[in-house]
């Protein structure tokens, strides 16, 4: 088993053991549902029911929507109270169409697909439509749909199906938590996938510091000689698809290019459980485990949770706070998100809730660069955060386009050790924003133009269309006139 | 719960500017403690005079600037620009050299371009060279070691008299290895012979010679730099490419010809250059950020202190060989940008079959 | 001293000659200025800035009759991709930023008399005859004609929504040190 070594990384402070140890539990169904439209990245969901209507669980309550998007499904049955605007677990906390759902406590399965037999033999596009048909996305935490993922194999030629069970971001332990509890159904997931894709071998990565999770999960694979379970180091940040990529293959995959351009497709081990459940059993992503941690928490736990719980109602389950939380972070610390509200509802794609004290994100007032270099040093991207932000700072956004600051994946790592504690990642986050607003207003302005001209070509004509015929017109009335001059 | 202002992350390590700068601090205090023994009150005095000039002045600074003086302070920089001033003066020197170096560190090299991390030159190498430049004479009286409480050393009272009263006692000065050298050099003296003359190796590793504070003690400096190496503070590679490019350039000519090239050994244990190599070179502000940069910029001080000491007007050359590679820094920065994952070194997207490493 | 100053003397002299030589010999015409200009230009043709259309506007920029921040629909962006081509400082303090905004008709006010139509220049507005109206908000840039033309003030130009799709962070606020603690 040769690794590969991976650029930069760093190590921060793991503190996993707040939950690791913590077996997955089962959420009671909280009162009401709030299932939105969008949870993953493509268009949204388009609304099959209407308010009042009776659902059951596993129905299918909005369609998905273009090439790349989602259905949704009821997480529970119950009664639609509601199709409104709800705020998205998204730092912006911004509104986002929801369907709530009043849970009537009989958790009633509505009817399911039916078990896809043998896989095996099955064909690939089958098992694809059964994926997108049942809602999964990238569990992750990027929530791509794993059907437009799985589709890659029609498109180009695959060898590797690469299990990504890294889990590098610190607190959260539900993949380590589903490794050691569910490996068969992880490992029955991945040849089915694997049978989607086409791929002839599957790899499964976990990092070093999950060493009962690598054991179980080698344990269960040991049956399928096509499957090798590799432990890579303990490096932020490992679970980066192109870097975990890397560090096994030792393909560094090209900028502006898929890692499926190299051959290899990744999945998180949740995803391929979902999809497990989805082929043998027909149920739709209903549910996912959400690590809730942080030491503002009063009992860490790893929680199976109905897709559509509110994060207030993880918080209670788990006791709620024992300290001021200084921050609710949606994810892992190193590029989860904030909320700003903790009604916001919980998503496929959320792999946590962590509610962090001051102590523990220590944050400090940012003082001068002092061009220690570190930031050059650890970033896994290679590029060079101090010069980035300088320019930004001034304003000069192409000059940090042309240093690469699109290339960046926001892994955090040059905020979590600048010294002089400046918020680089925020800076490179606000530079991306503004530049794929100036992308998109300048292909709008293109298309204006050309509008505009359409115009213009048209108002055109059709003037000289009026002076033809005011000309064609006119030859008469001239030749009138002389006749009558003549006759005269 | 607060607005939200901030993207992640959402964890810190523990690493300030204030623990960096008082790592750097810990890691010279052995040498200057030795040395403060070694050269006895004069010494001391100097040395408190000159970090209490530096924090004075770059208070004063601060507060043209309408900066917040406390916190500023509080980052340790002037304090370890002092400090690595003081080092390089001659230890005897008068208590104005001391103030006047510190002026110019800061005044002049530090607060003018933005103050810290905005310098292009090392604050205390152009304290240290424009006193050289005007006051050749001050600078350069060196003083053989007088271990304070030995015979000889002079006591508080007499040192009073040589900071405050520049009462230098004639009989005390010396000239520096290097400075013998060269003179003796100038003189028609082959190298092979004034050599003899100087102190032995096994002296000027530990330090028992004549030299400013920072010049003399070879193995205490090694052992703060191999500390700081330990923390992490500085990498291996500005302290290895100057002295490396130092000693090979240096043996080659002693190779070729001896009687006018000292040896390899003799320049990497003269003069400033280990406490230039690990720990003015490295100054972060005025060092490249990258690896590489890193690696050409050491190499260009330690070829520089080679050509300064052999071909200049002045014995010791860490201290321009610094500043001179100060200036080319951001330079150097620009050329070796490390390679972008995915890209090619000139930024283009890497081709698809070349993806394997 | 005299050869000092006779040299110098003779130095600028000829190298004055040159510089002179250059500039008649060597001018450059300046007529590409007027179409780089107007490909800056958002090319509506909506008149705003008082000339008749962009191609006039850029004409009078070239020769320059006319101040950098007349149009209306480029905003700050147009403003300052201007000051860099003409070398000039962009003064934005006159020019407060509205942000990207778009036009929106109040239905219930809309009598279907088909003059914004007319009126707008990217075909953005359907409708017709005594039919309500609809801007079609990808191919209106808020130039803003329709706006005044409309007899029943029923168009009103609004903010571009931010959305979870368009959102992103601000500028991240460095408080000085002097607040830290």
């Amino acid at each position: 088993m040769k690794l590969y070594p991976i650029r930069g990384g760093i190590h921060p402070e793991y503190r996993k053991e707040l939950a690791s140890e913590k077996a997955i539990v089962v959420l009671p169904m909280p009162h009401s549902l709030y299932i939105p439209l969008q949870q993953h990245i493509g268009a949204p969901a388009e609304v099959l029911v209407k308010e009042g209507d009776r659902v059951k669980k596993g129905q299918m309550i909005a369609r998905s929507q273009g090439a790349v998007s989602a259905p949704q499904h009821a997480s529970t049955s119950g009664t639609i109270k509601a199709i409104t605007e709800v705020p998205a677990p998204h730092p912006s906390g911004l509104p986002q169409t929801t369907i709530i759902i009043e849970a009537d406590g009989l958790d009633e399965w509505g009817e399911l697909p039916p078990s896809i037999e043998d896989p095996f033999v099955t064909d690939p596009a089958e098992l694809r439509a059964r994926v997108a048909q049942s809602g999964i996305v990238g569990m992750g935490g990027a929530a791509f749909p794993a059907a437009v993922k799985l589709g890659l194999g029609a498109q180009k030629k695959l060898d590797t199906l690469l299990l990504n069970g890294a889990e590098c971001e610190p607190y959260l332990t539900c993949d380590d938590r589903l490794m050691r509890e569910y490996a068969d159904e992880i490992i029955d997931g991945a040849r089915i996938m694997a049978r989607a894709l086409g791929t002839p071998r599957i790899v499964i990565g976990i990092e070093e510091n999950k060493p009962q999770a690598a054991e179980i999960m080698t344990r269960a694979a040991a049956a399928f000689p096509m499957i090798e379970v590799f432990t890579v180091p303990v490096q932020y940040p490992m679970g980066s698809e192109r870097h975990l990529v890397q560090a096994i293959t030792g393909l560094e995959t090209p900028a502006r290019k898929l890692t499926a351009d190299l051959g290899i497709v990744v999945h998180n081990v949740a995803t391929t459980r979902a999809v497990h459940h989805a082929v043998r059993f027909g149920r739709p992503l209903l549910a996912r485990v959400v690590t809730v941690s942080g030491a503002a928490i009063r009992t860490p736990n790893n929680i199976l949770t109905p897709i559509g719980a509110r994060v207030t109602d993880l918080i209670d389950f788990c006791g709620g706070f024992v300290a001021r939380p200084e921050s609710i972070v949606n994810g892992g610390p190193m590029m989860g998100q904030p909320l700003s509200s903790l009604e916001a509802p919980v998503v496929k794609g959320t792999s946590g809730i962590l509610a962090l004290t001051a102590e523990e994100i220590n944050d400090k007032p940012t003082s001068p660069c002092i061009r220690c270099g570190t930031c050059v040093t650890i970033c896994p991207c290679g590029l060079s955060p101090l010069d980035m932000a300088a320019f930004i700072k001034k304003d000069k956004l192409d000059v940090s386009a042309k240093l690469g600051v699109m290339d960046c994946v926001s892994c955090g790592s040059c905020s979590w050790a600048c010294p002089s504690h400046i918020p680089l990642v925020h800076y490179f986050n606000y530079a991306k924003g503004v530049l794929r607003d100036l992308d998109a207003e300048t292909r709008k302005s293109d298309r204006i133009k050309s509008l505009a001209e359409v115009r213009t070509i048209r108002l055109e004509k059709a003037a000289e269309a009026k002076r033809a015929a005011l000309a064609a017109r006119k030859p008469a009335a001239q030749s009138a006139t002389a006749e009558e001059k003549v006759s005269a | 719960m607060n607005s939200i202002k901030r993207s992640g992350p959402f964890t810190h390590s523990y690493n300030t500017v204030q623990k960096t700068m008082f790592t750097v601090l810990l890691a010279l205090m052995p040498a200057t403690l030795f040395n403060l023994y070694l050269f006895g009150w004069p010494a001391i005095l100097l040395f408190c005079i000159t970090i209490g000039a530096c924090v004075a002045v770059e208070a004063g600074c601060l507060s043209l600037a309408d900066r917040p003086v406390k916190q500023t302070l509080s980052d340790y920089s002037a304090l370890l620009t002092g400090w690595l001033l003081a080092m390089s003066l001659p230890p005897w020197a008068p208590w104005w050299v001391g103030v006047l170096a510190a002026v110019f560190a800061i005044a002049l090299a530090k607060h003018p371009f933005g103050g810290l991390g905005q310098n292009v030159f090392n604050p205390a190498m152009v304290g240290r060279t424009v006193l050289l430049v005007s006051f050749p004479v001050a600078m350069t009286a060196w003083v053989l070691p007088h271990p304070l409480f030995s015979a000889g050393a002079p006591g508080l009272v007499e040192a009073f008299a040589i900071t405050f009263g520049g009462n230098m006692p004639d009989t005390m000065s010396s000239a520096s290895a290097l400075g013998y050298v060269k003179t003796e050099l100038s003189r028609g003296i082959p190298v092979t012979q004034s050599m003899a003359q100087v102190p032995d190796l096994m002296d000027r590793m530990m330090g028992y010679r004549a030299g400013s504070l920072g010049e003399t003690s070879a193995i205490l400096i090694l052992l703060g730099g191999l500390f700081l190496m330990y923390k992490r503070i500085i990498s291996w590679h500005i302290p290895l490419s100057v002295m490396g490019s130092l000693f090979l350039i240096a043996s080659i000519f002693n190779l070729v010809d001896p009687a006018h090239y000292a040896s390899g050994l003799f320049h990497l244990f003269s003069g400033a250059t280990f406490l230039g190599a690990f720990f003015i070179a490295t100054d972060y502000v005025t060092s490249p950020v990258s690896k590489k940069g890193q690696l050409v910029f050491g190499v260009g001080c330690g070829l520089l202190i080679w050509l300064i000491r052999n071909f200049a007007g002045y014995p010791e050359g860490v201290a321009f060989a610094v500043l001179l590679m100060n200036g080319l820094s951001p330079i150097i920065d620009q050329y070796t940008r490390p390679r972008m994952f995915g890209r090619t070194s000139k930024g283009e997207p890497l081709p698809l079959s070349g993806g394997k490493l | 001293m005299f050869v000092a100053i006779g040299s110098l003397t003779v130095m600028g002299v000829v190298l004055g000659g040159l510089l002179g030589a250059a500039a008649r010999f060597l001018a450059v015409e300046e007529n590409p200025l007027e179409e780089e200009l107007k490909e800056l230009l958002p090319g509506s043709q909506c008149g705003q800035c008082g000339f008749v259309g962009c191609s006039q506007y850029a004409a009078a920029l070239a020769k320059g009759e006319a101040d950098i921040t007349l149009c209306a629909p480029g905003g700050k962006a147009v403003i300052e991709v201007l000051a860099k081509k003409l070398g000039v400082k962009a003064d934005l303090s006159g020019h407060e930023e509205k942000g990207p905004e778009h036009a929106f008709i109040v239905e219930d006010l809309c009598i279907g008399c088909t003059r914004c139509i007319r009126e707008c220049s990217t075909d953005a507005i359907m409708g017709a005859n005594k039919l309500m109206h609809t801007i079609i908000v990808e191919a209106c840039h808020g130039c803003a004609k329709c706006e005044k033309v409309c007899p029943t003030d029923a168009i009103a130009m609004v903010p571009v929504k931010v959305t979870l799709a368009n959102w992103h962070w601000q500028k991240p606020e460095v408080e000085p040190v002097a607040h830290a603690h």
